[in-house]
């Protein structure tokens, strides 16, 4: 297999860029090379890699009228040789971040930071699928592979259900795939087996289950992955888990998104909506992920 | 062919697909003289189909390119990528004439952002910022207005509040308008976004008093070819002070003195009713249509002025004004209508030109045999009476209606509604009243709204009409097919055509065009390609 582009969605706040940068450290451990590719406009998606927030985004180059753009000034090693850039983008509320990512990415493609040998590019792409910029990653073939990160949370399923269909969409135009659902633990009941359940008739499968565990709090604070802050320690074991087993992932598949009922009917099902029986319809509910 | 009006509808619109063909069915009417009066309901205002060559233009076009722009000392800065700004520079159409060369004239000036990548990612709003500032520093204005392009909508930023921000920092009048392209179904849109902005930013706010008895504003003249020279003059003459001019020849303070005027009389009904209706309900000066397109209809709108000031000296002096006039226009009109008699036009421009010159035609004896608005309401075909039933749509209810109370201080009825009735009762006036171009055409000639490149195609083949008026985009495919076309967004640069001199100048004009004989020599290329094939081919 060539080089692999993976681009890592899910709702805000799940724990992208976390499990992103743990799992692209896993990867770099076993001599893989690998650029990273933050798509957020906060540009923080390669801190824990880079030791710290990347001084200079991509587009940030734009500002610069008539200045020499280099690329070493927007591509950063960072832990394991890991190539580390950030799209960067406007403040909230002003100007158009999804234009931003365009911009960005076709940027990167003229400076030639995909000239390099490389095994892996991971995009890592700020909450939901808004807008065109945010597909931008899964349109003209940028990324081929899509991992979606979610938890036991309603809203959460909601949010993967919903970057399904966005999945869907392009998959039926492109060649872009579904790779399997990340389990980031929330200690939610029934956690593991319903998430299972969910990427089953997701058509996919749940790639790796990784624990909530208080390390990965520890290492943030010190700006570092598990893996760079303290290899030994068992949650590091699972970022390589879940490294090893995109490695060795070929079950890629264009995904079957639920119906709103039965993703509600997944979640009573599993005992997770107070007070509901199990097997009780209950009146649909108009939720925005 | 059949030239049958019914039969030739069904003929244009046949080669479309079945929901396009009803759609276009009911854009498409042929006029009725009914015994009640009433005209046949036509479908306008709704978006042209895609795949449809269309006239029209878009909403930025309405508000900077025709309502504003035609203002000389208001600056105009286009808040967008640089082709928005460059293709809207008003350098040629519209005139004006400061009073003085020391006068502010920024009519000829080109002011855009020149918004690039960066500004859609970051947002443009400190470049806009910047800009003004800029522009503030190197003119010195009275006043600036922001024009939005599609991209500003897409991305947020804040005209308004740049707006707020620069006027309070400059201490000069700044305000903006959310007038992106894509807003209406056409220009439309954009007139109804200027009127609005002018009525909350402009008007009302200089309260110089004039003593002259009879005090109107002009509205809804752009001052194309110098038509608004034309009318000021013949204003003046009569005796009659034209306090503002919405918005040709216009200054910022005379739009903003407008409120102290007695009678707002307005010619293209489309792009500026909003502003009439408005001033009428805050500041209670009535309004009237008038129609100075052509003699006939210019003598009867002076009289009908005179009428509305009841004051017999006023009457007596604009009917020795039309008297000289029509004297002078008659000795051109009767020579001109020796050969132009039977001539036949067709007139597809405007929200009301392609009514009004339909009088300038009947002056000379020639006969409108189709005509349509490109960016028309219901309301300008079949007359304001239809407005009450009008369906409003989406693409409507996304243009801010203005909620307008009377003026505590300023509201002064310069009419009680007993007199309005009164001289309703006794004169051909109507108030707030628009009769529409169907009333007062023939019977059995096609009205047709949003004229399409194919239908205009069908239409010269099977019609051959001595004449086809329209715009610049539509002007050289129909001279290809051997037909002249007059512009009359531009007057093909001559003009002016208003009033009595101006009636003069397109007499003239038009005479000259459907009586050349070069349209008979001309054989376009592909027929000249033709012809040597057979030559070749007889070879």
């Amino acid at each position: 297999m060539g080089r692999r582009s993976i681009a890592i969605y899910g709702k805000g706040g799940i724990g992208k860029s976390t499990t992103t940068q743990n799992t692209v450290a896993a990867l770099a451990e076993m001599g893989k090379k690998i650029m990273v590719v933050g798509c957020d406009p906060k540009a923080d998606s390669t801190r824990l890699l880079l030791g710290g927030l990347a001084q200079k985004t991509v587009l940030d180059t734009l500002r610069d009228e008539g200045d020499e753009v280099d690329l070493s000034e927007i591509l950063r090693p960072g832990f394991g040789n890991v190539a580390c850039t950030e799209s960067g983008g406007p403040e909230p509320g002003v100007g158009c971040a999804g234009r931003g990512i365009i911009t960005s990415i076709n940027l990167l493609e003229q400076l030639g930071a995909y000239e390099a040998e490389l095994d892996y590019v991971f995009y890592d792409v700020l909450g939901d699928v808004v807008c065109g910029g945010f597909a931008m990653p899964i349109r003209e073939g940028k990324a081929q592979e899509i991992y979606i990160v979610c938890s036991g949370e309603m809203m959460a399923m909601y949010a993967a259900n919903n970057i399904s269909k966005g999945v869907l969409k392009f998959a039926q135009a492109g060649g872009v795939r579904l790779g399997g659902i990340i389990c980031n633990s929330r200690k939610v009941d029934n956690e593991k087996e319903m998430i299972a359940e969910f990427a089953r008739r997701l058509g996919t499968q749940m790639i790796h289950f990784v624990p909530r565990d208080n390390d990965v709090q520890r290492a943030e604070i010190n700006r570092k992955t598990v893996i760079d802050w303290k290899p030994e320690c068992a949650q590091a074991d699972e970022y390589r888990a879940l490294a090893r087993a995109i490695d060795h992932n070929k079950k890629f598949v264009i995904p079957t998104p639920l119906p709103m009922d039965e993703l509600e009917k997944l979640l009573i099902d599993f005992g997770l909506v107070d007070g509901v029986e199990p097997g009780t319809v209950v009146p649909s509910t108009e939720v925005v992920a | 062919m059949s030239k049958d009006p019914r039969v030739v509808k069904e003929e244009l619109i046949q080669i479309y697909p079945k929901k396009l063909r009803q759609k276009r069915s009911e854009q498409i009417v042929v006029t009725e003289h009914r015994e009640d009066g009433s005209v046949p309901e036509i479908k306008a205002n709704v978006r042209s189909s895609p795949g449809i060559i269309t006239q029209r233009g878009c909403t930025y076009a309405g508000c900077k390119g025709v309502v504003i722009g035609p203002s000389r000392d208001i600056l105009s800065i286009v808040h967008g990528p640089i082709g928005c700004s460059f293709y809207a520079w008003l350098t040629r159409r519209n005139q004006t004439r400061p009073a003085t060369e020391s006068d502010q004239n920024f009519i000829t000036y080109c002011l855009t952002t020149d918004m690039q990548e960066e500004n859609i990612v970051f947002g443009g709003e400190k470049k806009l910022k910047a800009a003004v500032k800029e522009a503030f520093e190197l003119f010195h204005p009275k006043a600036i207005a922001i024009f939005s392009t599609c991209p500003v909508g897409l991305i947020g930023d804040d005209v308004h509040a740049v707006a707020r921000e620069m006027k309070a920092e400059l201490g000069i009048n700044v305000f903006g308008f959310s007038c992106e392209g894509y807003r209406g179904v056409s220009q439309s849109a954009g007139h109804h976004i200027a009127n609005n902005g002018v009525f909350k930013h402009i008007i009302g706010n200089n309260e110089t008093q004039h003593e002259d008895k009879f005090k109107v504003n002009l509205l809804g003249e752009y001052n194309i070819g110098g038509d608004g020279f034309v009318l000021e003059d013949l204003l003046a003459r009569c005796g009659i002070k034209q306090i503002a001019t919405f918005s040709g020849n216009s200054t910022y303070d005379t739009m903003a003195n407008a409120h102290t005027a007695d009678l707002n009389i307005v010619m293209c009904h489309r792009s500026i009713n909003y502003v009439a209706e408005m001033m009428e309900k805050r500041f209670g000066i009535p309004w009237m249509k008038v129609n100075f397109i052509g003699a006939n209809s210019s003598a009867k709108s002076l009289r009908r002025i005179a009428e509305y000031f009841e004051d017999e000296a006023l009457k007596a002096r604009v009917e020795e004004v039309i008297a000289e006039e029509m004297a002078v226009v008659e000795a051109t009109r009767t020579v001109v209508e020796s050969r132009c008699k039977g001539k036949t036009a067709m007139l597809f421009v405007g929200g009301s030109r392609a009514h009004h010159y339909q009088d300038l035609f009947s002056d000379m004896g020639m006969r409108t045999i189709a005509a349509g608005y490109e960016f028309g309401h219901r309301d300008d075909y079949e007359g304001r009476n239809v407005l009450p039933g009008l369906k409003v749509d989406a693409d409507s209810k996304n243009i801010e209606e203005i909620e307008v109370v009377p003026d505590p201080e300023r509201y002064r009825a310069r009419r009680t509604p007993e007199q309005i009735a009164k001289l309703e009762a006794m004169t051909e006036m109507e108030f707030r009243g628009y009769i529409g171009m169907m009333p007062e055409m023939d019977k059995d000639v096609l009205v047709i709204d949003d004229l399409s490149h194919h239908e205009t195609e069908r239409l010269l083949e099977i019609y051959k009409p001595d004449i086809f008026c329209a715009g610049i985009k539509e002007k050289f495919g129909v001279e290809k097919m051997g037909i002249p076309c007059k512009q009359l967004h531009s007057y093909d640069y001559g003009g002016p055509y208003a009033g009595f001199r101006g009636a003069i100048n397109f007499y003239k004009d038009i005479d000259r065009m459907v009586n050349i004989k070069i349209w008979s020599h001309v054989t376009p290329p592909w027929e000249q390609q033709v012809k040597e094939q057979a030559e070749v081919a007889a070879d």
